[in-house]
């Protein structure tokens, strides 16, 4: 795109709009997004102090405070042996995130593929769909005894029960995916003389990505809450182990940090998969954003 | 490669269509009922009727999509029993595949067909310029506006050479001025290539404008009314919207049409007496 103009007049425009695009893009980017989200955490956590430090509510005076989470978590010797600076607490998050991602690759892995198979062969559907129907609405943590029972090891029984869930919302949304696409697309494919293969790699799975990428954020999401869930019934270790073993021995600090810490990686990782979906799906975004 | 061109094929004849449509719970209703016209090897065709007669449907038999419940239709003397890459349709949406740009989406159908990529690249490059839309080949369908994308869409369905190429309503939703330069671009492309084709409109204007034939339906259940032969010369520009031999044309089309529109609106046709709609 020319970024003179061929007149003062335009050139003046050329000026002014840059100056503005640039006045913009900054207000957004601090301003209302970075400095909203700081107020909302910042209210959060004073709403917070004062409800368990200065009006000490009924049952709330139980709770620790924002400050004594903070003083624990940052301690160097925390009164229950979690903090920053503990080794033994990167080794839950590391196990944690180390079951997460095995299980979250896997249901992918799995589960993409049989979404498009899914979707791309009826005969295909109508023998294994009702199978995938009648599986998926039993809990995730209905099948801990059974997984642990059957499997060698505690580990291979929450990386299971872990991805289950998430397999199946990665199937469902995959297949949604695959319907969706306009059967014009398949028309026009077809005019065009494309292959079997090429209709699979140019139609249907750039076609159902958008409604994939959903499935995965929700397959992240009930992956973490899953193995948390495993984690607290069979796990050694594990943020789900920290919570309920603190639970064991009321250190209501140690539960608070193992919380936080689920939420933070939690976002963490659905922000990246985000951040890969409209990567992948630039096509998506409107307007004039190209060259 | 043009030489292969000049050897015009794609006569298309349709040959007493009918077709009726409905479910157990809805009952039969006859859309077409007895159809019958050809479409003349390198002639620009074109389908007129009310909108709601059944036109779309005649595309999706002739492309191949669905099948008549009696006739049959043939592309050269074949009897088309399904879709094929001989005959290519022009949605009324667009249906280029949002998530290629404009260059690939034009190219990809070579490509795949065994062309090499870089010929196919610079023979869609060629295309895209032709339509006028060489900057923006790198472009998402999503960035550009309604009138390229059917640009772009005509672009795609010319590089596969087909034997027919079916316009179903393209320029539907485009504003006036827009859809003007859409036809002189057509047009242009038209007599370029030479592509036989059956090109479908509810516009009476775009239609004497384009066509070489202009084939005239009934509202439905639809029959062929007429077919009128428009002796305008090649290439065509806006003065001839002025001569008298479009003015009676469009006279006679103007005639068949109204009342088949009028029987759109489920009412009769207005008596000659200009009577005000009585009250009963």
């Amino acid at each position: 795109m020319a970024v003179t103009g061929s007149d003062e007049r335009e050139v003046a425009l050329l000026k002014a709009f840059n100056e503005k695009q640039r006045g913009r893009a900054s207000r957004i980017a601090y301003n209302a997004g970075f400095w909203y989200a700081l107020t909302g955490v910042v209210g959060f956590l004073l709403l917070w102090h004062i409800t368990t430090d200065v009006l000490t509510l009924p049952r709330f005076n139980f709770l620790p405070t924002p400050l004594d989470i903070f003083t624990e978590w940052t301690s160097t010797e925390p009164k229950y042996g979690v903090s920053l600076f503990t080794p033994i607490y990167y080794e839950h998050i590391l196990v944690s995130v180390r079951r997460v991602m095995l299980a979250f690759f896997i249901a992918v892995a799995a589960g993409v593929p049989l979404g498009i198979l899914l979707g791309w062969s009826r005969t295909f559907y109508n023998f294994v769909f009702p199978i995938v129907e009648l599986l998926r609405p039993i809990p995730p943590l209905a099948w801990v005894p059974f997984a642990v029972l059957i499997l060698p090891g505690v580990e291979a029984s929450v990386v299971l029960v872990t991805l289950l869930a998430a397999f199946f919302a990665t199937v469902l949304n995959t297949l949604l995916g695959v319907w969706s696409i306009n059967d014009d697309y398949f028309r026009a494919a077809h005019c065009l003389g494309y292959r079997r293969i090429d209709v699979l790699t140019r139609i249907i799975i750039p076609g159902a990505m958008p409604f994939v990428f959903t499935g995965l954020q929700i397959a992240m999401g009930v992956a973490w809450f899953s193995l948390v869930g495993g984690e607290m019934i069979a796990g050694r270790s594990g943020l789900g182990f920290l919570i309920f073993d603190a639970y064991m021995q009321v250190a209501l600090p140690n539960i608070v940090i193992g919380m936080i810490t689920l939420g933070v990686l939690g976002y963490l990782s659905s922000a990246a998969i985000r951040r890969v979906g409209s990567w992948l799906m630039a096509w998506q975004e409107k307007g004039r954003a190209g060259q | 490669m043009d030489q292969a061109r000049k050897t015009i094929s794609g006569h298309c004849r349709v040959d007493a269509v009918g077709k009726v449509f409905g479910s157990a719970d809805s009952g039969p209703e006859i859309v077409l009922k007895n159809c019958s016209f050809e479409v003349p090897a390198g002639s620009l065709t074109v389908l007129l009727g009310p909108s709601g007669c059944g036109k779309s449907t005649l595309v999706q038999l002739v492309a191949g999509y669905d099948t008549p419940t009696l006739g049959n239709v043939t592309l050269d003397g074949v009897s088309v029993t399904g879709p094929g890459t001989d005959r290519i349709v022009v949605f009324q949406e667009t249906a280029l595949f949002p998530w290629m740009t404009l260059l690939d989406n034009v190219a990809y159908g070579p490509i795949q067909m065994g062309i090499p990529r870089r010929e196919a690249e610079s023979e869609a490059s060629a295309l895209l310029r032709d339509v006028g839309l060489k900057a923006f080949e790198d472009r998402y369908p999503s960035q550009i506006s309604g009138g390229m994308q059917r640009r772009a869409e005509v672009a795609r369905a010319l590089i596969a050479r087909p034997k027919l190429m079916l316009l179903d309503e393209p320029f539907r939703g485009l504003d006036h001025m827009s859809r003007g330069l859409m036809q002189e671009y057509y047009l242009k492309l038209f007599d370029q290539h030479q592509t036989t084709t059956l090109f479908v409109t509810s516009e009476i204007d775009e239609a004497i404008f384009l066509a070489d034939r202009l084939v005239i339906l009934s509202y439905k259940p639809t029959t062929v009314q007429t077919v009128i032969d428009v002796p305008l010369p090649r290439p065509r520009d806006f003065q001839m919207l002025t001569s008298s031999v479009y003015g009676q044309i469009k006279e006679q089309a103007l005639d068949l049409l109204y009342n088949e529109a009028l029987k759109a609106f489920d009412q009769p046709a207005i008596p000659a007496n200009g009577g005000v709609r009585g009250t009963a």
